[in-house]
């Protein structure tokens, strides 16, 4: 296996609703941070308009210009034609990279010239042969889904692609055309109110015991864990350590994960830093072969 | 408009070819398709005899190879497909890329349908799998309003066949981590949602409880019931309110716009449940039968029965139906 020792910081995109400020508050700090590769864009819901396709581009020229690798992500559910427009958009440019989160962003960007392109973790490859099909056709980074272990993923000849693993933040769990926020607020979709806007970490979705289970986020679903994954940073299958945004603490764990990269800071001390910037339970069972909810000590 | 039904084993495939299925859908006894249960599912003898079955009825038999094998998993999914090549079904159902490529490569004259698992909701998405793998039909999964349904088949370069009745998946089906986020086995890795040796259902002094390795999914009243913890019709607690937060114990059922899909040119009305009583097969083939007959005689004066309504009604998840995601409101 290729040795892949310089690992890079990514920064995955936003998965909530935060205001326009908020947003850009939280990219001039990105810009100074030591993240390496910035994911920019609405991955979740295309009703959420806080920001355009416009702002999103002027936010990756700032962040190009402070020295950051750019990619555009596209949405991650893909439903009206009105959404296909927005990612026809995205699929056709060439001054960033470009995520692809379905299928649908996959023919639409395969379909153009520079077929360049990285698949997002919520593609479903699960082997060799989909890999290589996807290499054939332009795949150039691969986000790992989330239900491989790591054996599963060292089974994989990886060469000619780069690898980018999570390895902080909530867990994507699914996807479906319902709004469970508006659903709890008792509202439809389309009279939603925007009210995923008084949940920037996401709506926590307990059993009736009262533990953590899920989270709430529009038509997404995540974990109530925070996936913690600071023992694969010197993972040789790995190239990219992504980062998924949350409200606190984001850039204190983007520092933690720099410093053990850069061999500052040993994975023990980091693991005691990390514990120290979530309220909430962590897991890395997939990464064990496990439930993903477990916590392999 | 074809009528896809499910064949669990032999007496379903039979009760659902004498009930006047055009067409059967089965899996084989292993983690290659999307209902991995314990006592369901085909040998290959039984396959050889359901297709035979079928076959000579003018049903169509369709093989299920719906799941996603991992690297050192591949080759049990590709003796599938030479099975399924083998003993000449009408179509294998696929979702997984590695196994499409391998299926066009080695059996470019088998029909190739893309499974619901595949998670094509749009016409550019399921355009992708036609031209790549040249795919016959593509089946969608349930998220969809029914403008949207019709704007994709418009759109598709291929025939399109959608969920008619059944057990309601509320997430976007192959894309679903919340039963393998609990277990470590769900839907794409394992071939089964809320794997059985993880359910648990406990009498306390007051209630019943139903929970998923450990997981409370449900507690209701002692006298009253409680459905299979699937994670998505459970109750929980958001925002110090109760209640199924995700959706109720329900099924699809789309009786009321049979007629609609047919104008719109949907090819194939599927019903969920291999994981059903024959009994039910034949019972749920029955009315959607009458109903699609009804729909291809006079699709301008089609009625909705109340019978119809009433028996599907009778057989779903908590006696509830709806129309899901087809209706726009439901989203």
């Amino acid at each position: 296996m290729t040795q892949r020792i310089h690992k890079k910081l990514s920064l995955a995109p936003i998965p909530y609703f935060w205001d326009q400020t908020t947003v850009e508050d939280f990219y001039r700090r990105t810009a100074d941070s030591p993240i390496d590769i910035v994911y920019l864009g609405e991955t979740v819901c295309s009703k959420r308009r806080a920001l355009g396709l416009s702002d999103w581009i002027s936010i990756g020229q700032d962040l190009t210009a402070a020295g950051k690798e750019v990619v555009l992500s596209t949405l991650s559910l893909v439903e009206a034609a009105s959404e296909l427009s927005v990612m026809t958009k995205i699929c056709k440019q060439n001054d960033f990279g470009v995520e692809a989160n379905d299928m649908s962003a996959l023919q639409l960007r395969t379909s153009y010239t520079k077929p360049e392109f990285i698949a997002g973790g919520s593609l479903n490859i699960y082997n060799q042969r989909s890999l290589d099909k996807l290499k054939s056709l332009g795949l150039q980074r691969w986000v790992v889904p989330h239900e491989h272990n790591q054996q599963a993923l060292h089974d994989f000849d990886l060469s000619g692609i780069e690898v980018e693993l999570p390895v902080w933040g909530r867990l994507s769990l699914a996807y479906s055309a319902r709004c469970f926020t508006a659903r709890t607020h008792n509202r439809s979709k389309d009279q939603c109110g925007f009210v995923c806007d008084q949940y920037p970490d996401g709506l926590a979705m307990k059993t009736q015991e009262a533990k953590d289970f899920l989270v709430i986020n529009g038509i997404q679903t995540q974990s109530g864990t925070i996936q913690n994954h600071l023992e694969a940073i010197n993972d040789n299958a790995v190239d990219i350590l992504r980062i998924t945004p949350q409200q606190n603490n984001c850039f204190e764990v983007i520092d933690i994960f720099d410093r053990v990269r850069k061999q500052q800071m040993g994975v023990d001390e980091g693991q005691q830093k990390l514990a120290e910037c979530t309220i909430h339970p962590i897991s890395n069972g997939y990464w064990h072969r496990q439930a993903g909810k477990n916590w392999v000590a | 408009m074809e009528l896809v039904c499910p064949a669990g084993n032999l007496p379903s495939l039979k009760a659902a070819v004498k009930a006047g299925a055009d067409a059967v859908y089965m899996g084989l006894q292993n983690a290659t398709n999307a209902r991995h249960f314990a006592g369901l599912n085909f040998t290959e003898k039984q396959m050889t005899q359901g297709i035979e079955f079928a076959q000579s009825r003018g049903c169509k038999v369709f093989l299920a190879v719906n799941t996603y094998p991992y690297c050192h998993d591949l080759d049990i999914w590709q003796q599938a497909v030479d099975t399924a090549a083998e003993l000449k079904v009408d179509a294998l159902i696929l979702a997984d890329m590695g196994v499409m490529d391998y299926a066009c490569e080695k059996h470019p004259d088998l029909n190739i349908h893309l499974s619901v698992q595949g998670s094509a909701t749009s016409a550019a998405a399921v355009n992708f799998f036609a031209e790549q793998f040249n795919i016959k039909r593509a089946v969608i999964p349930r998220v969809l309003s029914i403008k949207q349904v019709a704007h994709l088949v418009n759109q598709s370069k291929v025939p399109i066949e959608v969920f008619g009745f059944g057990s309601l998946c509320v997430m976007v089906e192959g894309r679903c981590l919340l039963s393998s986020y609990a277990t470590g086995l769900g839907p794409n890795n394992h071939g089964a949602c809320s794997p059985a040796e993880f359910v648990e259902w406990k009498n306390t002094d007051d209630h019943l409880e139903t929970r998923l390795n450990g997981i409370l999914i449900d507690r209701v009243d002692k006298d009253d019931s409680v459905g299979y913890p699937v994670i998505c019709k459970g109750r929980y607690k958001v925002n110090d309110h109760i209640g199924y937060a995700i959706e109720e114990p329900t099924s699809l059922n789309t009786l009321s716009i049979l007629a609609e899909l047919k104008t719109i040119g949907v090819v194939a009305v599927k019903v969920e449940g291999r994981q059903r009583s024959p009994a039910y097969v034949r019972q749920v083939t029955e009315v959607m039968r009458a109903a699609i007959d009804d729909c291809l005689e006079k699709p301008d004066a089609y009625e909705l029965k109340d019978q119809w309504n009433k028996t599907l009604g009778d057989l779903s998840e908590g006696q509830q139906t709806t129309l899901g995601a087809y209706y726009r409101n439901w989203q």
